[in-house]
C-alpha cells in the first residue's frame, strides 16, 4: 500500500490514519450513547406511595372570581393541613380584596390572608363601584422562573406538572422567592428553608383533593387533571372564559381564572 | 450496560491492540522526552490542574446525594419525603361513611356541597380514633358571619345579613338548621299586609312569635280592617308567661319582676313588641 510521509518523515498508513480520525471522532457522541442508556432505565414507571404513578397525571387548578365570597377557609385550611406558621405573612394561600372607586383609584388588601374573613372598610365604602375578591396561589407554572433560577436544584417539577420544594436540599438563598412573579412563596421561619403550595401533593398521590379545594364552601376553586376529558378542570375550561395571572410574561401557569377582573395584577 | 463493554474493547485494540510490546516500549519513550520538552512552570500547572479536576469529581460524588437526577435535576427521594406529610383533612367522603344520616339532610339543602370540615374543623384525627378526638360545631355567632356577613365585595345574590342588627346575640343556630338552612319565616297572610311589621319582626327575638299569639285578629279583621280591630295584649301578665321571673320553662328569655318593674305601664307602652331590642 502507498506510504503517506508528512514534511517530518513520519510514517504512517492511510487505514491507521482513518481509524484513529473514526475512534476520535466517536469518541465525541459516546457522552450521548451512554446518557440514552440511562434514560432507557427512566422510562420504568415510578410509583409514588402506595400506587401513584405521576406520569399519569397532569394537575391544574380553577378559580371563578364571581363565586369567591371572601370568606378565607381556603387558607384558614392551607395553614392547618400544611403546619404554615400561624404569622400574618406567610401564606401558600390567601384571598385579596380589590376594590375600585368611583375616582378610578383602585385598593387591594387581605387582613391575615383573609383567615379571619373581611370587615368593611371606612368611609370609602360608599365610593366602591366595583368590588370582588380574588384567591391566590402558587401557580404551579409549566415554565417556573422559580426552578430556572435554583442553584442547587432543590425546588424541581414533578411529571404530573406540580412544583416541589426539597427542603432537606434547600439552602435558603431566597433566589427562587424573588424570582416568582406571584409573590406565592416564603421563606419557612422555622426551616430556614423556601416554602410553598403543593398542590397538597401528599394528598393528591392518596387520591385526595387539596385542603383548600375541599374547604372551599362555595366551590370557586375546582381541582382536576389537564389532559383527561373527564375532568372537573376541563369542565370548567369548556363553561368559563379562562385567564391567568400575568400572562406577558410566559410563565404559563396551570392556576386559571375565570371572570377575572383587568385590574388584577 | 454489555453494548458499552464491547464498545471499549474496539476502542482497545484499535489503540494498541496491533502494537508489539517493543513498539509500546518505543512509545511510552516518546511520551517521555514530550514531557520533557515541556517547561517546567508547565508541566507544574499541568499536574495542579489535574489534582484538581481529580478533587472536583471526589467532592462531587461525596456532596451529589445518589439520587439525585435518577427522575430529573433533582433528588428522587425528596418527592417521598413531601408525601409522608401527615393528612389533617379527612375529605367529606370519609365523613359520609359513618354521618351518613347528616350527609344525607344535606344533599337537598343550600349547603350541600359545603365539605363537612368546612364549619367542624380539619378532621382526619376524629377519623382515626372517633371516640378519644371529638370534632366541635361553631355554635356561637362569630362563625356564620365570615361567609354570610354583608361586604360590598361579595357576589350579588349571596345571602348576607348585617349582624350587628340581625337578632343581635342571638346564635345563627337557634333559627337556621346549619345542615339544611332555610329563611325563617314569617305568617305569610298578616305580612300581606302588614309587611314592614314583618321585616321587623323578622329581624328580631320576637321572630318565632306568630302574629296571632299576641294579636286575636276577628275573621272579618281581612275584609274590612278597620271595622274589625285585632286585639293587642291589655294586661302585664301577658308577657309576663315568658318574661316574669317565675317562668321556669323560658330559661335565657330576659326576665323581670312583674310587681316592681314600672307596674303602672302595659309593656308595650315602653318596650316595641315586634323588636324588642330597640330602644
Amino acid at each position: 500500500m502507498k506510504q503517506l510521509q508528512n514534511e517530518k518523515g513520519n510514517r504512517s498508513k492511510r487505514r491507521d490514519f482513518l481509524k484513529k480520525i473514526s475512534v476520535s471522532l466517536f469518541s465525541l457522541v459516546l457522552p450521548g450513547i451512554l446518557k440514552a442508556e440511562e434514560t432507557s432505565d427512566d422510562e420504568k414507571p415510578w410509583i409514588i406511595g402506595d400506587d401513584y404513578n405521576p406520569r399519569e397525571h397532569y394537575w391544574g387548578m380553577a378559580i371563578d372570581v364571581n363565586k369567591c365570597i371572601g370568606c378565607g377557609r381556603c387558607a384558614n385550611a392551607c395553614k392547618t393541613e400544611n403546619n404554615v406558621p400561624k404569622h400574618p405573612y406567610f401564606f401558600r394561600t390567601w384571598v385579596e380584596r380589590y376594590q375600585i372607586f368611583e375616582d378610578g383609584e383602585s385598593t387591594v388588601d387581605s387582613p391575615n390572608g383573609a383567615i379571619n374573613g373581611f370587615q368593611i372598610k371606612g368611609t370609602n365604602e360608599g365610593r366602591v363601584i366595583r368590588s370582588f375578591f380574588v384567591p391566590k396561589i402558587c401557580n404551579q407554572c409549566d415554565n417556573p422562573p422559580c426552578v430556572q433560577v435554583c442553584p442547587v436544584g432543590a425546588t424541581f417539577m414533578t411529571p404530573d406538572g406540580v412544583i416541589l420544594v426539597d427542603a432537606n436540599y434547600c439552602i435558603g438563598c431566597r433566589y427562587c422567592i424573588q424570582a416568582c412573579p406571584y409573590g406565592a412563596r416564603y421563606l419557612n421561619p422555622e426551616t430556614k428553608t423556601a416554602d410553598k403550595c403543593t398542590f397538597c401533593y401528599h394528598r393528591l398521590v392518596k387520591g385526595l383533593s387539596p385542603a383548600c379545594v375541599e374547604a372551599c364552601p362555595t366551590q370557586a376553586r375546582v381541582f382536576g387533571e389537564v389532559h383527561k376529558k373527564a375532568s372537573p378542570l376541563v369542565r370548567f375550561k369548556r363553561m368559563n372564559k379562562i385567564s391567568v395571572l400575568k400572562p406577558a410574561l410566559n410563565t404559563e401557569p396551570k392556576v386559571l381564572y375565570a371572570n377575572l377582573d383587568v385590574e388584577v395584577r | 450496560m454489555s453494548k458499552i463493554k464491547i464498545l471499549f474493547l474496539n476502542i482497545k485494540n484499535v489503540i494498541i491492540g496491533q502494537l508489539s510490546p517493543q513498539k509500546i516500549k518505543e512509545r511510552l519513550e516518546t511520551m517521555k522526552s514530550f514531557w520533557k520538552s515541556v517547561p517546567e512552570q508547565v508541566q507544574r500547572l499541568s499536574i495542579l490542574l489535574i489534582l484538581i479536576i481529580v478533587a472536583f469529581f471526589i467532592v462531587r460524588a461525596l456532596l451529589v446525594p445518589s439520587d439525585f437526577g435518577k427522575y430529573g435535576h433533582y433528588r428522587a427521594s425528596a418527592v417521598d419525603e413531601i408525601i409522608s406529610q401527615e393528612l389533617r383533612y379527612a375529605g367529606s367522603k370519609a365523613c359520609n361513611e359513618c354521618h351518613d344520616d347528616i350527609a344525607e339532610s344535606k344533599t337537598k339543602g343550600y349547603h350541600r356541597n359545603i365539605s363537612c370540615e368546612v364549619c367542624h374543623g380539619a378532621g382526619y384525627e376524629h377519623t382515626q380514633d372517633p371516640s378519644e378526638i371529638v370534632l366541635e360545631a361553631p355554635r356561637d355567632r362569630g362563625y356564620c358571619p365570615l361567609c354570610h356577613e354583608y361586604l360590598t365585595s361579595r357576589p350579588t345574590g349571596f345571602p348576607q345579613i348585617v349582624s350587628s342588627s340581625h337578632n343581635p346575640m342571638k346564635p345563627c343556630i337557634s333559627c337556621h338548621e346549619p345542615h339544611d338552612p332555610k329563611p325563617p319565616e314569617t305568617p305569610r297572610e298578616c305580612a300581606a299586609c302588614h309587611a314592614e311589621i314583618a321585616r321587623t319582626k323578622s329581624v328580631s327575638h320576637h321572630v318565632y312569635i306568630a302574629c296571632t299569639r299576641c294579636h286575636n285578629a276577628p275573621e272579618g279583621h281581612k275584609i274590612s280592617p278597620r271595622e274589625f280591630l285585632p286585639s293587642k295584649p291589655q294586661s302585664r301578665e301577658f308577657c309576663g308567661q315568658c318574661h316574669a321571673k317565675k317562668s321556669e320553662e323560658t330559661k335565657g328569655i330576659p326576665q323581670i319582676d312583674p310587681t316592681s318593674h314600672n307596674s303602672r305601664y302595659v309593656c308595650w307602652q315602653c318596650h316595641y313588641p315586634h323588636l324588642p331590642e330597640a330602644r
